[in-house]
Formats: structure tokens, C-alpha cells, sequence
């Protein structure tokens, strides 16, 4: 059974803590979980069809690992994304309209829920191939390398991925060749209904990729300011040339693997366990008692958010279909780049 | 009184010399170009193709990969979408199954699926071909595999002059090329000039103009085909010979105008003929020009078999000049 760990670690560091950061990195947070209520619901309503893919729970690790990066930094992500999506910047009008399957979606509503694409803000998509997106990302951070740039690239992938050849690889060739890469693991526990344990020889994920020579480590997934720490070490790292890092993010899930799933194969009482550890509740306690947020800050917050959510909603149901006559384009190249 | 001839300077060179200069062209070309792959560099290639490309251009630009195809072709597409022009190598198509998800799920469909925004322009470079008694996991063709997916063109290059043009207007392609090279060839040499032509991916090449039958292949095979139309030749047939080149997209007008002349088709392959691309160029054929036709289209392929190691069954598994003769006569009428 998965357990949570037991300290309240968002206590350890917050007297270093900027409080309009502190703020952002709440309201990061509470932008992808009340998306992601919100979809449930249009889901429920059949506006949004197809695989969706929570990531309520684990919203710390996103926020947290996008508040060490740079803009032009790029990110490589699984079909677990839309928290990965909002916190790279991407706009939540063209992320809905992508789940509706609407032109002005991000991706030309071809892609929906698993498949966020957006080349402006170097956001490499969602993979709907566990490990798919792990070799890309080691390409996307070699060209970068070979081109004289310092930026790098966060490869977001799963626990389950461990167990795909394509992982190994990738990891290995990454480290072979000095490439700045961040491989950020997040260990929720369970690839689709198969728990890690069962899964996995080896279940400590970061002494498996530091056997790659790779620089490897734990963090607490469940608490944005331990993220965004332990994420910032890495960062610095990789930008100065250390090479890759494997960071395991060590999170839960608190919905299903996605709408289809019944959640039969975990034990209620550890989801419970799980949730009393909720990175949301957990940085607005640590906000409040530092005196940095009070109910009005909060609820203003939220107000704002749901505001955002409405229009982006609004966005994507104004936005039209796209026209079946273009189904076939971009298959290949328009333009000659 | 004739006119003057200009005497253009020519070369003669192997196949695999023709391929080599391909690549070292386009490593002077572009510095955007690198090549991946295993043993590219300190063992010189597998087919010694990329032999001295390591100490010309460096380990930056030739990059020696461990036995990775699923990271190789990966990485390829990546770096490929962040401003390079990666070229990936994969040994022998048979390796290549183990990279056909990064093929397929990504470098074929990424541009589609992502409204248009991230193109692929990566090269894949693999081999293709039995004739050497190196049994089934190493001597198969599986152009038809890539073939068959949206979103990638495949490229079948088996003449010097291909060879030496083909890959740097495959790197001008915005998206994802799959081109097959042939070992069994290798060493055949021609008499080339000195400066090489430009080559047109889009067409198939008649490789030997005929009216009386369209004999129609690629790869390696294509010297086998030539052999049977020499021979049908002294037997008073005339076969012109259409080497596809471009195996996605298939040249359908240069297929529908020879047939249109001949009236009569065989489609000779090395890959298996269930599925194969010789079952896409008959049906085609019977589609658009059907009432051109004087004979149903023949098809010859590799027996429905795993390449076996020994030569006797490994060239009764191939398409041989006897086969093609027979195939021939049967349109013909003469069977």
C-alpha cells in the first residue's frame, strides 16, 4: 500500500518564502484543480469525450517545477497534463477548447485531453505513449546542446514509464551524453491499476536511474514548496552543464486513472490517507499562519479563478468546429520551413 | 556530320561509394546535419557506408549511439524538432521494429495532431534485403510497414545516382523520411558524372522504356527485373521497367501512363505479397485504368515464408528472373 509520508514538511521552510510568490504558487495550483473539477463536469455533460486523465492531487509537482524554470525552457509531457499545460503558460481558453475538440483548441481540437500541443511556449505535447515522450525529450535537449543554448528540457512521465525500455534508453543515452534534461518522475503509485511494488523489482525509483550515472533524488510531491526546492537544485545543475537529473516525485492520485476507471483495485482508507495530505490545504494553512493570506485573499482568489474558468469555458464554446474539409491537412508540411 | 559531343568527366563508384557521398554532402552542406546510429563512427558502419565520416566530421556530428533504436530514432525527432536535421541509422529494418512506436506514434503523426505546429524533418536511414545467407532476423523488407502510415514519406534508393542525390533532397523535406538502402548491392559499380543531378523524391524512374509489358518494382530487386527484361528482350518482348523510387507517395501517373502504353502489368517485390506495395500499385491500377488492361496485373513477392539461412532456400524464396519471365508470359498469353 502506498503511504504518504508523515511530516507536515510544508512547515520547514516557509520564513524564506515571498509572500506574492507564496501566493502565485497557490493560485497555480488552484487554477489546475478547479479546471479539472470543472472538465469532470463537462465531462459528465458529454461536452468533453473521449480518455481524461486527473492530475487532481498531484498539482504541487507542476507548479512547483514550472516556478524553476525559464520560458524558453521546454517541456515534455504525458497524457497526465493539463496541470503540466496551465502552469507552462498555456491559455485555459485554447486548453478547454482542445478538450472539446474545437478549432481554436490548442492543438486544433485534434489532439484533446492527451495531446496539448503549443510551440510558443515550447510545450512538446502530451504523449499518449507511456515513455513515448522520454527519447524526444532527450532529442529536443540535444539539439538545444548542439545549437550553443543553455536552455533545457523537463521530461514529466510517470512511474509506469519505468518499466517501458524506452526510459532506459533514453536515460542512459542522456547521460552518455552530458544532455540537460530533467527527468521528473511522478511516482503516484499506480500505473493505471498496477501497483509500483507489484510492478517493479526495485520499487526506489531514483536508485534505479542513478545506476545511469545520473545524479538522482526524492521529493516530497504532495508539498509545492519542497518541489519547487528540490526541483531548483536540478535546474541549476543541469544549466551549468552537470548533465541530467532523475528527480522521483513522490505523489498520489485522489480520482480514478481516468473517467473509465472504477478505481476497484485501491483501498478507500489509503486514498483518504493520501488526501489529508493535499497540497492546496497545505500551502493555504502555511500562507494563513504566515500571515500572507487571510479568507478574503483566499476567496478572491478562487473568485478569480472561477472567473477564468467560466470564460474559458465561454471560449471554447464559441469556438467552431474545424471544418471537415481540412481534415486532411498537415498530415504533411504546408510550408517549407 | 555529327555534332560535337561534350565530353563530361565522370566517376565510377560502388553503390555504397554513392550512398557515402550522399551523406558527406550533406554534412558539408548543413551544419544543422548530424548522423546517430550504431557503429556509424569508430567500426565505420555496419556496411562500412559511413567509413571515415568520424575523423572528416567529428564525434559531435557523428555521433556513435549504443544499441538503442527506440532512443536513437526518439532523440532523432526531438532534435529534429528544436532546429536540427538529424539523420538516424538503423542498421537493418529488422532493428527497426523496435523503433517503429517513435515512427509511427510520433515522428509520422506529431504534425497532424498537433494542429500544425510541430513538423518532423528527420531522416531515417535503414537496410533492407535478403541475399546475403544472414537468415530472418537480419535479411527481411518491411518497406511496406512504413509504407502504410500517413504522414511519412519512404524512399527505396538502389541506383548510384539516387544514392548520391537522394539524401539531401530528403533533408529539404519539412517532415519525416524513411529511406531504405541495400546491402546485397552494394558493391555494384557505375560510371556516374563527376556532378550529381538533382533527384526528384516524387518520381518513379523508368529504368528501361518499353510498350509491350510494365514491369514494376524497387530496391534491389530492380537489377533482378532488368536481368528478366534483358532476357525477354531476345525473345522478342519489350518490358519497360518502373523502378517506384517514392514508396509513399506512390507516382500513380507514371504508373497509369506506362500501362496505358502496355496494357499489361507485373509487380515484382522482395517483401512479402500479402499486403505488400505491389498490392497497392495493382489496385491502382485496376482502379484508374482497369479498362487499359489486356491481362489481370501479376504479382511476385517473397515466398509467405521467414528468410531461412541456406542459399538454395533462400533464392527459392526470392523473386528470380525465371519467376519473372513465367509471371510475363502469363500476361501475355503466352503461359
Amino acid at each position: 500500500m502506498s503511504e504518504p509520508h508523515a511530516t507536515g514538511s510544508a512547515l520547514l521552510r516557509p520564513k524564506d518564502l515571498d509572500p506574492d510568490h507564496g501566493r502565485h504558487l497557490l493560485r497555480e495550483m488552484i487554477r489546475i484543480r478547479r479546471f479539472e473539477e470543472r472538465c469532470v463536469e463537462l465531462y459528465s455533460g458529454a461536452l468533453i469525450r473521449g480518455f481524461l486523465h486527473l492530475y487532481i492531487g498531484e498539482e504541487a509537482i507542476a507548479t512547483g517545477v514550472m516556478a524553476t524554470l525559464r520560458d524558453d525552457d521546454a517541456v515534455v509531457s504525458t497524457y497526465r497534463e493539463h496541470g503540466h499545460a496551465i502552469a507552462k503558460g498555456l491559455g485555459m481558453g485554447p486548453i478547454m477548447a482542445e478538450m472539446f475538440g474545437k478549432v481554436d483548441g490548442v492543438s486544433r481540437g485534434r489532439g484533446g485531453s492527451m495531446h496539448l500541443f503549443d510551440a510558443a511556449t515550447r510545450f512538446y505535447g502530451g504523449n499518449g505513449i507511456v515513455a513515448g515522450g522520454i527519447p524526444l525529450a532527450v532529442g529536443v535537449a540535444l539539439a538545444d546542446r548542439m545549437q550553443g543554448r543553455d536552455r533545457i528540457t523537463v521530461c514529466f512521465f510517470g512511474e509506469g514509464a519505468v518499466d517501458e525500455g524506452a526510459f532506459h534508453e533514453s536515460i542512459n543515452l542522456a547521460s552518455l551524453w552530458d544532455l540537460p534534461v530533467l527527468f521528473a518522475c511522478e511516482n503516484n503509485g499506480y500505473s493505471m491499476g498496477m501497483a509500483l511494488e507489484r510492478a517493479e523489482a526495485q520499487t526506489d525509483l531514483a536508485l534505479k536511474a542513478s545506476g545511469y550515472a545520473v545524479p538522482s533524488w526524492h521529493v516530497d510531491g504532495m508539498d509545492v514548496l519542497a518541489v519547487e526546492e528540490g526541483t531548483r537544485r536540478a535546474v541549476t545543475a543541469i544549466r551549468g552543464g552537470g548533465g541530467p537529473v532523475f528527480i522521483e516525485y513522490e505523489t498520489y492520485r485522489f480520482r480514478a486513472h481516468s473517467m473509465y476507471d472504477p478505481d476497484l483495485y485501491r483501498d478507500p482508507a489509503e486514498v483518504e490517507l493520501w488526501k489529508q495530505r493535499d497540497p492546496i490545504p497545505q500551502l493555504t494553512e502555511t500562507l494563513s499562519d504566515l500571515g500572507y493570506l487571510d479568507a478574503d485573499g483566499l476567496a478572491t482568489i478562487e473568485a478569480e479563478v472561477a472567473t477564468e474558468i467560466d470564460e474559458a469555458v465561454a471560449f471554447a464554446e464559441a469556438s467552431p468546429l474545424e471544418p471537415v474539409e481540412d481534415l486532411e491537412r498537415f498530415v504533411t508540411s504546408e510550408v517549407t520551413p | 556530320m555529327t555534332a560535337p559531343t561534350i565530353e563530361q568527366a565522370t566517376v565510377t563508384l560502388t553503390l555504397r561509394e554513392a550512398y557515402k557521398q550522399g551523406l558527406r554532402d550533406a554534412l558539408m552542406r548543413d551544419d544543422r546535419v548530424f548522423l546517430m546510429g550504431e557503429d556509424i563512427g569508430a567500426y565505420g558502419g555496419c556496411f562500412a557506408v559511413t567509413m571515415g565520416l568520424l575523423d572528416e566530421f567529428g564525434p559531435e556530428r557523428i555521433r556513435d549511439a549504443p544499441l538503442s533504436e527506440v532512443a536513437i530514432v526518439g532523440a532523432a525527432i526531438g532534435a529534429a524538432m528544436n532546429g536540427m536535421r538529424p539523420i538516424a541509422e538503423i542498421m537493418t529494418c529488422n532493428f527497426s521494429l523496435l523503433a517503429l512506436d517513435q515512427v509511427v506514434n510520433n515522428a509520422a503523426t506529431l504534425l497532424h495532431m498537433s494542429g500544425g505546429q510541430f513538423n518532423v524533418p528527420v531522416v531515417i536511414r535503414t537496410t533492407a534485403g535478403a541475399g546475403k545467407q544472414v537468415a530472418a532476423q537480419h535479411s527481411h523488407s518491411f518497406e511496406p510497414f512504413f509504407a502504410h502510415v500517413p504522414g511519412i514519406r519512404v524512399l527505396s534508393v538502389a541506383t548510384h545516382e539516387d544514392a548520391r542525390g537522394v539524401l539531401w533532397q530528403a533533408l529539404q523535406d519539412p517532415d519525416p523520411v524513411v529511406l531504405f538502402e541495400y546491402p546485397r548491392i552494394m558493391t555494384i559499380e557505375a560510371e556516374l558524372p563527376v556532378e550529381p543531378a538533382a533527384v526528384d523524391l516524387d518520381t518513379a524512374a523508368i529504368r528501361r522504356p518499353g510498350s509491350d509489358v510494365t514491369l514494376v518494382t524497387y530496391g534491389a530487386t530492380q537489377y533482378v527485373v532488368l536481368e528478366a527484361a534483358a532476357a525477354l528482350a531476345e525473345d522478342g518482348v519489350d518490358a519497360e521497367v518502373i523502378d517506384l523510387r517514392s514508396l509513399r507517395p506512390l507516382d500513380d501517373a507514371t504508373l497509369l501512363t506506362s500501362v496505358a502504353k502496355t496494357h499489361r502489368a507485373v509487380v515484382v517485390e522482395e517483401a512479402w505479397r500479402t499486403l505488400g506495395i505491389g498490392a497497392e500499385v495493382a489496385a491502382r491500377i485496376t482502379e484508374e485504368a482497369f479498362y487499359d488492361l489486356d491481362a489481370p496485373i501479376g504479382r511476385i513477392g517473397c515466398a509467405e515464408v521467414p528468410l531461412p539461412y541456406p542459399k538454395h532456400l533462400e533464392e527459392a524464396a526470392l523473386p528470380q528472373v525465371t519467376a519473372i519471365i513465367e509471371a510475363v508470359a502469363r500476361v501475355m498469353h503466352r503461359g
